[in-house]
């Protein structure tokens, strides 16, 4: 099996069996990270730049140690290092890359969109590693991931989303992912850092919930999204205590919330202002399996998207 | 064949011409003496020894007038020159274009006036005039000496591209614009409401995850310069109206009696948001694409009166500018060569406008704004003249187009309505090669 497509842009454009797909596939690879040999040959011979035109940790290494358990090749690319410093277009930049005959590329970008004008003119398979506020598609899909392991099903669960939404390509697309396979999404965050019409987004209807007991009361989960800190000066909070206040998950908070809801944090965390110590640290919190299943799931669309055609054998196996 | 370049006197027969003014096409003809409409027979063919031209009963109206171009020269020839912008426009159908000021150095001295209205004298392709800044170096502080302008030749006022944000500023401009007799044109746009916006806030703005321009950042803008006309009793001009909203400020004010006119780009009238869904470059304009509720108003305004004129903001960019991140590419399209086309496919095929009145939003309209010659079906008018077939169909392609850039999301569409060439001062100049 494989999915029908060259590139994987965004989860709005996924159907609910392609994203299952991409879910169980990761189950199987999950399995094989828990081997004594961590690798399978999937990908061997295959390819893969990894250009990063915006600073991660966790997404970057995540994808790199996802390609070198399927046996690919790897080169990488950083802003930081590279000649973008010197003016060089990301058109220009890219087809430089495809001409050293690479077969994917991983991307990051800053800008909303930049993935679908690299696929413009690429031949490579596109991964979006994140792009601007749109799309973040294997960070919902490794949250899905999380959530599907403790649930089983999506079928009428509910998870909360607390935070930067206007900002957040996380946010994006787990309420594309969640919506197409049968969850229901609420949002929670402070008025002027949530965008027009967002109820309108996804699949069936979200709601909006301004107020964060009300909006978590009945969550199965909630995933709070990093606020970062230069909003603060974009006006959009007037402090990170007031925030906290307001919009942090605190241990007093969360008992709103039903027993066993599942608490995550797609990270980099800010404890003390989306994210309590205690909470973050404590029993309902995923973030480490999250970060965990991030691995297991890149290697399913990477697989899915190139490799799936001859190999398909050695990793049912 | 006879070149009808060279011929001082002759009759256009067989056409059917319209007449903006008083709103009609009837089949006639015209005869042409010293660059000059001389008569206008009502018949289609004329007993004459002078030579004829058999216009074969295609549409002859006054040649269009652009109030809205951004030529680029001086600074920009990468992305169109006088030379090229020139040669669009007349193959638009365009017999005079008012250049926009955001040039390099900006037109807010009376020596770049003469060197653009020399050069495109030369060039001959179209009339040009110019429009001056309303403050020096567009940069909103000091307000630029509209005298020695409009003594250069200048024959408006605009800080296009740019909303002057200090209200005691652009009293004083329409204060002092309306001593010399000079329209300040407007673009509408409260910067801090739109600072780093991509496009229309909306679902659409949510969706893509691009940040978003509220239809409240322009009618904030229109409405306090209608105040301000109000309070001068000086001429204003709103440029590329673009919301709901901002139609029903301007409606209100004409009927108070405020001395404001107002323009549409064909691209307003025509394209929404939601096809920005992948991220054409070209579709990025500022004020940008709007909802389909805002096309609506618009179209309806075009109908009231409230929208006075065709505008087409043409805004050439290289293909590398727009080869960029939708956030990095600057915003504009071309409009000159497919204007009347887009609008005659898009309103009069589909029942929205009649052909007369978008001939008039494009002749007489303009030509009224600014005080322009031209733009008038009557006898003693410049033979600025333009030949259409409203019923042929093309499909603009970059080869075909004469503008230097073709930053045009209609390339490879095929249109409905093509102008066949103009006349300049009675003489042909063919559009079609």
């Amino acid at each position: 099996m494989q999915l029908n497509r060259k590139d994987l842009l965004g989860l709005e454009f996924l159907s609910a069996q392609e994203i299952k797909l991409i879910l169980d596939t990761a189950d199987n690879f999950k399995e094989v990270l828990q081997r004594k040999i961590r690798k399978v040959p999937a990908l061997r011979g295959v390819t893969i730049a990894n250009v990063f035109y915006e600073p991660s940790t966790r997404t970057r290494m995540s994808f790199e140690l996802a390609e070198k358990r399927l046996s690919a090749d790897t080169i990488n690319f950083s802003k930081a290092t590279s000649s973008v410093k010197k003016g060089e277009t990301l058109r220009d930049t890219l087809e430089n890359i495809q001409a050293m005959k690479v077969d994917i590329v991983v991307m990051r970008h800053a800008s909303s969109g930049a993935h679908k004008f690299a696929s413009e003119f690429l031949e490579a398979s596109i991964v979006n590693a994140g792009d601007g506020m749109h799309a973040h598609p294997t960070q919902a899909l490794l949250d899905m991931m999380t959530l599907r392991e403790r649930w089983g099903t999506f079928t009428g669960k509910r998870v909360t989303i607390i935070g930067d939404i206007m900002h957040s390509r996380v946010a994006r697309s787990n309420i594309w992912g969640l919506t197409k396979m049968g969850a229901k999404v609420t949002l929670c965050g402070p008025p002027t850092m949530m965008p027009t019409d967002i109820e309108q987004l996804g699949e069936g209807g979200i709601k909006v919930e301004y107020d964060l007991t009300r909006a978590i009361e009945n969550a199965d989960a909630i995933n709070i999204l990093r606020v970062q800190l230069e909003r603060q000066k974009a006006k959009l909070f007037p402090s990170s205590r007031e925030y906290f206040e307001v919009f942090g998950v605190s241990p007093e908070v969360l008992k709103h919330a039903p027993n066993g809801c599942i608490v995550m944090h797609p990270g980099p965390m800010n404890r003390g202002v989306e994210i309590a110590q205690e909470v973050a640290d404590g029993p309902q919190a995923v973030i480490l399996p999250q970060v965990e299943n991030g691995v297991a799931v890149r290697m399913s669309v990477l697989f899915l998207l190139v490799g799936g055609k001859a190999e398909e054998e050695e990793v049912a196996s | 064949m006879i070149d009808w370049k060279d011929r001082k006197e002759y009759w256009i027969a067989w056409a059917r011409i319209a007449d903006p003014v008083n709103g009609r096409i009837r089949t006639g003809s015209v005869l042409i003496r010293r660059g000059l409409i001389e008569e206008i027979a009502w018949q289609k063919q004329v007993k004459t020894d002078l030579p004829v031209l058999d216009a074969g009963g295609l549409l002859l109206a006054p040649g269009f007038i652009d109030i809205h171009t951004h030529l680029r020269e001086p600074g920009f020839e990468d992305k169109e020159t006088l030379e090229t912008g020139t040669a669009a426009a007349a193959a638009g159908g365009y017999t005079a274009v008012v250049c926009m000021a955001n040039t390099d150095p900006v037109i807010d001295d009376p020596s770049v006036i003469e060197h653009i209205l020399k050069r495109s004298a030369d060039l001959g392709s179209c009339r040009v005039y110019v429009n001056a800044a309303v403050t020096k170096g567009l940069e909103g502080v000091e307000i630029c000496e509209y005298h020695h302008l409009k003594e250069a030749g200048a024959v408006a006022l605009s800080d296009d591209g740019k909303y002057i944000i200090n209200s005691q500023v652009m009293r004083s401009a329409l204060e002092y614009a309306g001593m010399q007799g000079l329209v300040i044109i407007s673009h509408c746009e409260d910067p801090y409401l739109t600072n780093e916006s991509q496009m229309n806030e909306s679902y659409w703005s949510t969706k893509l995850g691009l940040k978003g321009a509220p239809a409240a950042s322009e009618e904030i803008a229109v409405a306090r310069d209608i105040r301000l006309a109000e309070l001068t009793g000086s001429m204003l001009h709103i440029a590329h109206v673009s919301t709901a909203g901002a139609v029903e400020l301007i409606k209100k004010a004409k009927k108070k009696g405020v001395v404001v006119t107002a323009e549409a780009t064909p691209h307003h009238l025509t394209l929404d948001e939601s096809m920005l869904e992948d991220y054409d470059r070209n579709l990025k304009v500022n004020p940008p694409l709007r909802g389909k509720k805002d096309i609506t108003t618009l179209r309806a305004a075009l109908r009231d009166g409230t929208i006075d004129c065709i505008a087409t903001d043409h805004a050439p960019h290289t293909a590398i500018d727009k080869q960029v991140e939708f956030d990095l590419a600057p915003p504009g399209m071309i409009g000159l060569e497919t204007s009347f086309a887009q609008l005659n496919t898009e309103l009069v095929g589909k029942g929205e406008l009649e052909l007369i009145d978008l001939i008039r939003l494009m002749t007489s309209g303009p030509a009224d704004v600014l005080g322009l010659p031209g733009g008038k079906m009557a006898e003693g008018e410049p033979a600025d003249l333009v030949l259409i077939d409203p019923d042929e169909r093309w499909t603009p392609e970059r080869e075909n187009l004469k503008s230097k850039s073709f930053n045009s999301p209609l390339l490879g569409k095929e249109l409905t309505g093509r102008v066949q060439g103009i006349f300049l001062e009675g003489k042909w100049f063919s559009s079609i090669k």
